[in-house]
């Protein structure tokens, strides 16, 4: 992929998580995940259903707390930050949730410009300004005084989006971003994600099992396996699909399709 | 055809035309009522019967027995809509002497099939796999052999079952104190975070927006005020009759406007406003958080730097808090209106003469006690129901419940509260 000059940091670590453990309670569900995302990387997040996918990627938003081990943005520790000082680091996040997770009573320029109130100067017209074309990138100009319940599932994600667009975050999140969308629209968010990297400069993190997905954007992962209870891979997905050894790993990204005939795991 | 048919043939005959027409007769009919009007179609109206009723053949398995085989012959249409009294039969059949040693499948009368065939051979296969008697399976369809290969692809799971093994009596008592201290516990907590949200509010730190505690004010404030009415008027009512009754038997009916007055204001005002609003505001909030828990908007807030108490809770707890007093005023009015009605319209006394007597019982220090109590009840009530709806689990009935628990809390938590101030306002002296 093309270098762009126009961000310097790029190709430098940006999120690493160091001897992360999560659980619930006495219940280990993944142990010394160590993983380094670059600057300008498109993370994904692969491995099987319920193996903890998203569950991390609450943990690396803050929504849960590490068991044991930590997370560090730029070097900074944001699992031992000062409730302040986590704050801060907030806002530069950005989010998208499983089901767009727009706020209801609200319309969607509201929506968008929530963030832009809470922690922005910016006079009311020129929020309203800033939120239009937010809406406008993901293809929803013109939808300003909807309200969620009254736009599809697809709009809905895309709006989610574009809230969590609003600030500029250095970082964005995605959870399962092409759940419950058709091929296409699945496809147009993938080019959506690519662009959003390549002008914003954002480092981009997903959580997915869409192998298209996986192969279209992904240029560094993580591979959580539900067994072992640890992550079994860590790299370009491409690179491990050509080279890794893992027969898990490598049926995964193969669909099982080369190989003798899958056999059915529990749960 | 016979030319000859008896009375009731020909009566049943009819009956069986008429019910035709009016499509009693569905596909495909019940075996029972197949048996019973198969049995007269026979005779007597089998063309015409034909060509509307699909006969269904009864689900039926016959055995026969040759040295140590025993070969089951399957016959009939397998659906779950017929009784398996077949299964029972044919499992204890096996077990009679003398034991097989193998069994086999010879299913060529079988009709149509569906799940309670292949059930039947779970069963079958499973008190042949426990007595070691040897199967074979090839003479079942093919469809069902590859379903019950399906089936067995992956072995049970084996403590998948211990995991929902009953609990003894005593450990359920334990286990629910325990779950009961927890939640009171989880209360004390959670007020005290309100708390210090409403001291960073009142240092203008706190942040939700005035729109939101707008709405909610209009919501638990004046649109309240139709069911407040209703329940405050039938309350004095109630209150004046009780009293009426048992006042009038010393000739000091004129007491029941003290009675109302003085309990009204005292208690039951903010008591009755309380439950009303534990019920439709505490139960509303609850349910609204829940369900933006549910959809993730809270988690949303919280990843954006706003905080969800300050941003949701505050203006709930806020807007009860404002409006509660002024809902027990108004409730403690409509009540003695109520009072009012029985005195004047059962008892017969003056309306200047009540009003007077209600207004010569009714003490600022009642009054404003009164107001106090309700308002500490709002506090409960908000409080409550937007922990409930935070603590709601990740499902749609968990919504229903977290509404249900924050009913149950508030009127738990008012009862109390009531109960404790009766005790304080007592030591007081007020």
């Amino acid at each position: 992929m093309a270098e762009s000059p126009s961000h310097p940091k790029r190709g430098t670590p940006h999120i690493e998580a160091r001897n992360l453990t999560m659980a619930f309670g006495s219940f280990v569900l993944m142990r010394d995940l160590n993983f380094v995302v670059r600057h300008g990387d498109i993370f994904i997040i692969m491995g099987g259903s319920g193996c903890g996918k998203s569950t991390l990627l609450r943990h690396m938003i803050g929504l849960l707390e590490p068991a044991a081990g930590e997370i560090l943005y730029d070097g900074e520790n944001f699992t031992k930050a000062r409730p302040e000082q986590r704050e801060m680091m907030l806002r530069r996040f950005g989010v998208l949730y499983q089901s767009g997770a727009l706020w209801s009573s609200m319309t969607l320029a509201e929506n968008v410009g929530l963030p832009l109130e809470e922690f922005t100067d910016l006079s009311r017209e020129d929020i309203r300004e800033v939120a239009s074309l937010k809406l406008a990138l993901v293809g929803l100009k013109g939808f300003e005084d909807f309200y969620p319940s009254q736009i599809s599932g697809g709009m809905q994600k895309r709006a989610g989006l574009a809230r969590a667009m609003a600030l500029d975050p250095e970082v964005l999140f995605f959870d399962e971003p092409s759940a419950g969308l058709d091929p296409i629209s699945s496809r147009l968010l993938d080019d959506l994600i690519l662009e959003l990297r390549d002008s914003l400069g954002a480092t981009i993190v997903v959580v997915t099992h869409e192998l298209a997905s996986i192969f279209t954007i992904g240029n560094n992962s993580v591979f959580l396996d539900a067994q072992s209870r640890t992550m079994i891979a860590h790299g370009d997905p491409h690179e491990l699909l050509a080279h890794c050894d893992n027969p898990v790993v490598h049926r995964f990204l193969t669909r099982g399709e080369d190989g003798e005939k899958v056999s059915r795991p529990h749960g | 055809m016979r030319p000859l048919r008896s009375g009731l043939e020909s009566r049943l005959e009819k009956l069986c035309f008429n019910l035709r027409r009016m499509r009693v007769f569905r596909h495909p009919v019940e075996p029972f009522a197949c048996r019973r009007y198969g049995m007269l179609t026979r005779n007597a109206f089998i063309a015409p019967m034909a060509t509307s009723i699909h006969i269904a053949a009864p689900p039926g398995v016959t055995l026969t027995r040759s040295a140590d085989t025993l070969t089951l012959h399957l016959s009939g249409e397998w659906s779950m809509r017929h009784k398996g009294a077949a299964t029972a039969r044919t499992l204890s059949s096996l077990d009679a002497p003398p034991k097989p040693r193998r069994i086999e499948f010879e299913s060529s009368d079988l009709g149509e099939w569906d799940t309670s065939l292949l059930t039947f051979f779970e069963r079958v296969l499973d008190h042949c796999r426990t007595r070691g008697i040897e199967v074979d399976r090839s003479g079942l369809p093919p469809g069902v052999q590859r379903l019950l290969e399906l089936a067995e692809a992956v072995p049970e799971k084996k403590d998948a079952r211990a995991a929902a093994a009953r609990e003894s009596f005593l450990t359920r008592i334990g286990n629910a104190t325990i779950e009961a201290l927890r939640s009171f516990d989880e209360f004390l907590d959670f007020f005290g975070r309100v708390t210090i949200a409403f001291w960073r509010l009142l240092r203008g730190k706190a942040r939700f927006r005035t729109s939101d505690l707008m709405i909610e004010i209009q919501d638990c404030g004046a649109n309240a005020l139709g069911i407040v009415t209703l329940i405050s008027y039938l309350v004095g009512i109630i209150l004046a009759f009780m009293g009426a009754v048992q006042l009038q038997q010393f000739g000091a009916q004129i007491y029941v406007a003290d009675l109302v007055s003085i309990g009204v204001t005292r208690d039951m005002g903010a008591m009755m406003t309380a439950i009303i609003m534990a019920g439709r505001t505490g139960a509303a909030f609850a349910a609204a958080l829940g369900t933006m828990k549910v959809t993730q908007e809270i988690d949303a807030l919280a990843t954006m730097g706003i905080s969800p108490l300050e941003f949701l809770v505050l203006p709930r707890v806020l807007a009860l808090v404002l409006m509660m007093p002024l809902l027990c005023l108004y409730s403690d009015f409509v009540a003695i209106l109520g009072g009012t009605t029985i005195g004047v319209g059962m008892l017969g006394i003056n309306f200047t003469v009540f009003v007077h007597e209600a207004a010569y019982a009714t003490t600022m220090t009642n009054v404003l006690g009164g107001l106090f109590k309700g308002t500490v009840y709002g506090a409960l009530i908000a409080i409550a129901g937007c922990l409930r709806g935070f603590q709601c689990g990740d499902s749609s009935s968990a919504v229903g419940d977290a509404a249900t628990q924050s009913v149950v809390m508030s009127v738990v938590l008012i009862v109390c509260a009531c109960g404790l101030f009766a005790v304080i306002f007592n030591i007081l002296g007020i």
